[in-house]
């Protein structure tokens, strides 16, 4: 396992300096200056673009940007922003903010998307299989955007129940961003709890515990839901690779300055340092999740093996 | 195990005098969308202490359903349960689901056919085993695992205190079958239901679980109720046969008379389409057409469309017409059943 372990970790080496050279490429690909971007409409002398062009190495071709920025990369410097901040700065601003909305939307995920999947999963075609079923389709049907709308429109302005921008109410401030962001996720662990546990009901090894007189509870909980979550839990495990780099919309419409918001004012900007910086470290964390998760499914799974 | 100890598991007492298990008028259906199937119509039976019961029968004869119904682990519904199926004089069906499962384990257990996917995979199989006392007599993990340990030894698995640890994907085929029948004694139950236990198995392998499952019944005492198509595992072992063809008994006495000559038109064509070395190089007799379809057993007897002995309209006996008339299980000489209207001359034929 260990030794799995570290050749998995090495390979996300050219993995990262894959993405960020693709990500640096399609920065540098954008149209229009950003130079005269930073600057808005005010008029700028051709004497302070040549500077700052040159400061910033815009005129090297590519390959040369390239490697300049993966030096520094490798020293620990990501670079700054054309406002001279240092990416890493804004990096550590915005990060704990993204890492708290992803710990409530996984929270909800998990919670009510278990819960929902496994009373449906043990009552099929009954009543409240039925009822999820139904509201998880409906959920997957609606764009997250017009959910996060609709949820502050009815839950925060009409019900007035939760705060709909920023972050001043700590905690709180994240219950309904987190709930809009896990929605999609929410309504697919339902489903896949719900087929998982569907399934081994009918497995060998239910009607083995059901001979051997196990009380029914017992049969249902340690011989049918051990089994329905391994499943289940790497997904989880896979999804909160994916919420920490892709709040975007979440965040923007939220007014929550985590890293998702951050790249999109930056691609607007045409920030390239920061756009690569974060969506890089985006990529890291898929990456490592999903590591996390092929561990975990040794743990679960006694027979999945690496070595 | 006593009667007395099956009293402190928590299970009912035993009736005095009564026999281990009586199976009466043993029906069960499936309720389905597309139409109610008739697994098993009507089956009737004893076994008592020590003895072998092996019930022969194809796929879809009800022999392991009609099983699965005597362990109450058929999901009802769909399944409808009817009948009696009396454990020590009491009816089990009639007993609450408490009472039941308390049953299953010290009094009645089961092995199945596939062991691998019978065995869960994500627990060791000391685990699965020491359950048994965990769950039924309280016992501690680490009591349990030493019985588990005992257990697989006395099922003769090499090396148990090493393999205990084990998970089911880490035997052989030969050796979880071992792992489930440790399960399955692991109370001493009186009643073994061992549903096509070698099937998955090589040759030689399966009669070291058959001589196993032998042993340990001559050690216990223990009714064994085998359920097989295979001949040769019946001929071995078993005391008494029941062949079970479309849900019913259709004959049933000692093994040996049945072998020597069957009473019954379907048990003479399993017979006969079994290879014989005496008889290398001829042909193999099949019986002709398919198993019955259960939502639409055929009237009368439900054999006679595939039947060689069949007597229909004018040729039939008043009241014995094949098509029409249901044949009874009767008794046609000593020790012998079979439900046919013409056992007289399907013997000796």
């Amino acid at each position: 396992m260990g030794r799995y372990v570290a050749r998995r970790l090495l390979l996300t080496i050219p993995v990262l300096i894959g993405a960020s050279f693709l990500i640096f490429t399609m920065v540098y690909a954008l149209p229009g200056d950003p130079i005269r971007a930073l600057a808005g409409d005010r008029p700028v002398s051709p004497a302070v673009v040549a500077v700052l062009r040159e400061r910033f190495h815009l005129d090297d071709p590519l390959p040369v940007q390239y490697w300049e920025y993966l030096k520094n990369l490798l020293s620990g410097d990501l670079g700054t922003d054309f406002r001279g901040r240092p990416v890493l700065d804004t990096i550590e601003r915005t990060l704990p903010v993204t890492i708290k909305l992803t710990l409530v939307a996984v929270l909800f995920e998990a919670v009510i998307g278990l819960v929902a999947g496994v009373l449906a999963g043990i009552r099929r075609n009954g009543f409240f299989d039925n009822l999820v079923l139904v509201s998880t389709t409906v959920i997957v049907s609606i764009p997250i955007l017009v959910l996060a709308f609709v949820a502050q429109l009815l839950f925060g302005l009409k019900l007035g129940w939760f705060p709909i921008a920023g972050t001043r109410e700590g905690w709180f401030s994240y219950v309904l961003p987190g709930l809009v962001l896990a929605s999609g996720s929410l309504a697919y662990v339902a489903r896949l709890t719900r087929t998982s546990i569907a399934e081994n009901m009918r497995a060998d090894y239910v009607r083995t515990a059901k001979a051997k007189g196990l009380p029914p509870s017992r049969v249902i909980v340690r011989h049918t839901l051990r089994n329905s979550l391994i499943p289940v839990v790497t997904f989880i495990g896979a999804d909160i690779g994916t919420l920490l780099g892709g709040a975007i919309v979440t965040e923007t419409v939220f007014n929550l300055p985590g890293i998702g918001r951050e790249v999109f004012d930056s691609v607007r900007a045409q920030e390239g340092a920061v756009v690569v910086g974060i969506v890089t470290l985006m990529v890291f964390f898929f990456i490592f999740f999903n590591l996390v998760v092929d561990v975990l499914y040794a743990v679960l799974d006694p027979r999945i093996r690496y070595d | 195990m006593t009667l007395s100890d099956i009293d402190s598991t928590g299970a009912a007492p035993a009736v005095p005098g009564a026999s281990l298990l009586e199976v009466d008028d043993l029906h069960v259906e499936f309720r389905q969308r597309s139409g109610v199937v008739n697994a098993v119509n009507g089956v009737t039976y004893t076994l008592a202490e020590g003895q072998t019961l092996a019930i022969l029968g194809e796929s879809g004869s009800g022999k392991s359903v009609s099983a699965q119904a005597i362990m109450g682990i058929l999901d009802t519904p769909p399944a409808v349960v009817r009948g009696a199926i009396r454990f020590q004089g009491r009816d089990m069906l009639t007993m609450s689901a408490e009472e039941q499962r308390k049953i299953r384990g010290p009094g009645i257990s089961m092995i199945f056919q596939d062991a691998l996917s019978s065995l869960n995979p994500v627990y060791s199989v000391g685990w699965q085993i020491g359950e048994m006392f965990r769950v039924h007599q309280g016992a501690s993990r680490k009591e349990a695992k030493q019985r588990a340990i005992e257990l697989m030894d006395r099922v003769r698995i090499p090396a148990a205190a090493k393999r205990v640890n084990d998970y089911p994907h880490q035997f052989s085929g030969g050796m979880r079958q071992r792992v489930m029948i440790a399960m399955a004694i692991a109370l001493d139950p009186r009643i073994l239901i061992a549903d096509e236990p070698t099937t998955a198995l090589d040759v030689t392998v399966q009669a070291q679980v058959m001589d196993l499952l032998k042993d340990l019944q001559q050690e216990t005492g223990m009714g064994l109720i085998l359920i097989t198509h295979d001949l040769g595992v019946v001929n071995e072992v078993a005391d008494d046969v029941a062949v079970m063809y479309a849900g019913r008994i259709v004959e049933r006495g000692t093994v040996d008379d049945v072998f020597t000559d069957a009473a019954h038109p379907y048990t003479e064509g399993l017979m006969k389409s079994v290879p014989q070395v005496e008889a290398k190089g001829g042909r193999l007799q099949p019986i002709v057409g398919q198993p019955p379809n259960l939502a639409a057993i055929p009237s009368g007897c439900p054999f006679h469309p595939r039947c060689a002995h069949r007597r229909l309209g004018a040729a039939a006996a008043p009241g014995r017409e094949c098509a029409t008339d249901v044949p009874p299980l009767r008794l046609v000489t000593t020790g012998r059943e079979a439900a046919c209207h013409y056992s007289e001359e399907v013997l000796g034929a």
